[in-house]
């Protein structure tokens, strides 16, 4: 028989703690947020996650945590015959791209963010599948389930705190422009720089997320900590704010109008 | 507002650090006080100091120059700054031959990732043992047609000329108008 239900009346700390101590083996979907996810366990394990939409693959796992660069992803994309990740794996380590260590990480690390994420969903439904597991090509990797559930409930209280600082991704940021701010020593993260080279007041942050695939919890903690320390400022966007696909994000505006460039020129000579 | 960017990348020491902050209106971050060698941990994540400079040209459009990091284990970073942007300067110290070879990497990495305009700053032209540019095209392989230019990083014009020269190269470029 499986279980099922809505998260109202049982939330995702108790569905984990359920199946941790169980010992259950099979898959979980949860629907909610106009998103869907599986989450799959064997003998009370977590093994896999992922959002249906989110079909990028191992490719995308290994280049959204850095393991090949974009141009790398692009390479591979055209060259494989084949989705499944397990040969799309082998692939990797034997042309010299990844380790293995690479995958377990890159896998491990992408399950986590999916179940860390919906640790905050508060509404939705849920249907438990025993013995139901991921397809044969699915790389697995088998993670405890205490520290998950520990960690899971760590960050539902940094994401609220986070949401009341930052409620609104539709806005933008721009530098700071205090007359004592002094960009000095600082010392950020690859993700921190990443944000730092699209921040203008035309880009929302919630298109510099799309733009960097990160996630909402991600993209709000990275901005507050730049907030905190005083190094942007939260400002209307100059556009209309309305979700725009991720290529009109203007980081720099490709191919460049001439106008634009002569006004540099003419700027840099009168320096 | 608009905002590009411009990379200046080169081997470490090359003078990225003065190269920006000589032409600057903010100040730039220097690799060149970290004690060890510019990086940190933090929070089980390394993270690094790069170079940041800013050119405001007008109310509506901003130019960022991003120093790339010199450390070697840093290249990964490379990929990330060269994404959209106007084009690059590769900055050498010409006083120093063995860092030739990794500037000419260098040079060879961001052409494959970009197609982006560039010039070569010969740097450090004040030094008595400086290559001169024409020389170091040639220690550089660099292909006929690019610019390689004499440079004093602590120079504000000299600077100037060079980000110049990259622009003139941006503009004739195809574009649209």
């Amino acid at each position: 028989m499986a279980l099922k239900g809505n998260l109202r009346d049982f939330s995702v700390t108790q569905l984990f703690n359920l199946i941790n101590l169980a010992r259950k083996t099979g898959s979980l979907t949860l629907v909610g947020y106009n998103r869907r996810a599986q989450v799959c366990f064997k003998e009370g394990r977590l093994v896999h996650a992922s959002f249906n939409g989110q079909e990028d693959g191992l490719i995308g796992m290994l280049e959204r945590s850095g393991k090949i660069s974009r141009e790398q992803s692009r390479v591979v994309r055209a060259r494989c015959a084949t989705d499944a990740d397990k040969e799309v794996g082998l692939l990797l380590i034997n042309a010299g791209y990844v380790t293995q260590d690479d995958i377990v990480q890159s896998v491990r690390s992408h399950t986590l963010d999916v179940v860390y994420l919906l640790f905050t969903w508060a509404d939705g439904s849920f249907l438990f599948e025993p013995n139901k597991l991921p397809s044969e090509g699915a790389i697995t990797v088998p993670i405890r389930l205490e520290n998950v559930i520990m960690e899971g409930t760590r960050r539902v209280k940094e994401y609220e705190t986070l949401q009341a600082e930052l409620p609104d991704l539709d806005m933008a940021l721009k530098f700071a422009e205090r007359p004592d701010a002094r960009i000095k020593d600082i010392n950020l993260t690859v993700e921190e720089w990443r944000i730092i080279s699209f921040i203008n007041p035309r880009n929302t942050i919630r298109q510099i997320a799309k733009a960097n695939s990160l996630s909402d919890f991600k993209i709000r903690r990275i901005v507050y900590g730049l907030l905190s320390a005083g190094l942007v400022e939260l400002v209307m966007p100059e556009v209309p704010r309305k979700v725009a696909p991720e290529d009109e994000v203007a980081s720099a505006p490709p191919p460049v109008k001439r106008s634009l460039i002569l006004r540099l020129i003419d700027k840099v000579r009168r320096m | 507002m608009q905002t590009v960017k411009i990379v200046i990348a080169g081997p470490f020491n090359a003078g990225k650090t003065q190269f920006i902050g000589s032409i600057s209106e903010i100040e730039v971050v220097s690799t060149e006080q970290k004690i060890t060698d510019g990086s940190r941990v933090v929070k089980g994540e390394t993270t690094v100091a790069m170079d940041f400079g800013r050119i405001t040209v007008d109310d509506d459009l901003v130019l960022y120059l991003f120093g790339t990091p010199g450390q070697k284990r840093f290249d990964f970073m490379w990929d990330i700054l060269a994404e959209g942007m106007l084009g690059f300067v590769v900055l050498v110290d010409s006083a120093r031959p063995e860092t030739f070879r990794e500037a000419t990497m260098i040079l060879d990495r961001f052409r494959r990732y970009s197609g982006a305009p560039y010039v070569i700053a010969a740097n450090k032209q004040d030094v008595e043992d400086a290559w001169p540019p024409e020389d170091l095209r040639i220690a550089l392989r660099a292909p006929s047609g690019t610019k390689v230019l004499p440079c004093v990083a602590t120079d504000r014009q000299s600077v100037k000329d060079v980000l110049l020269e990259l622009l003139y190269s941006v503009l004739d470029k195809p574009s649209k108008e």
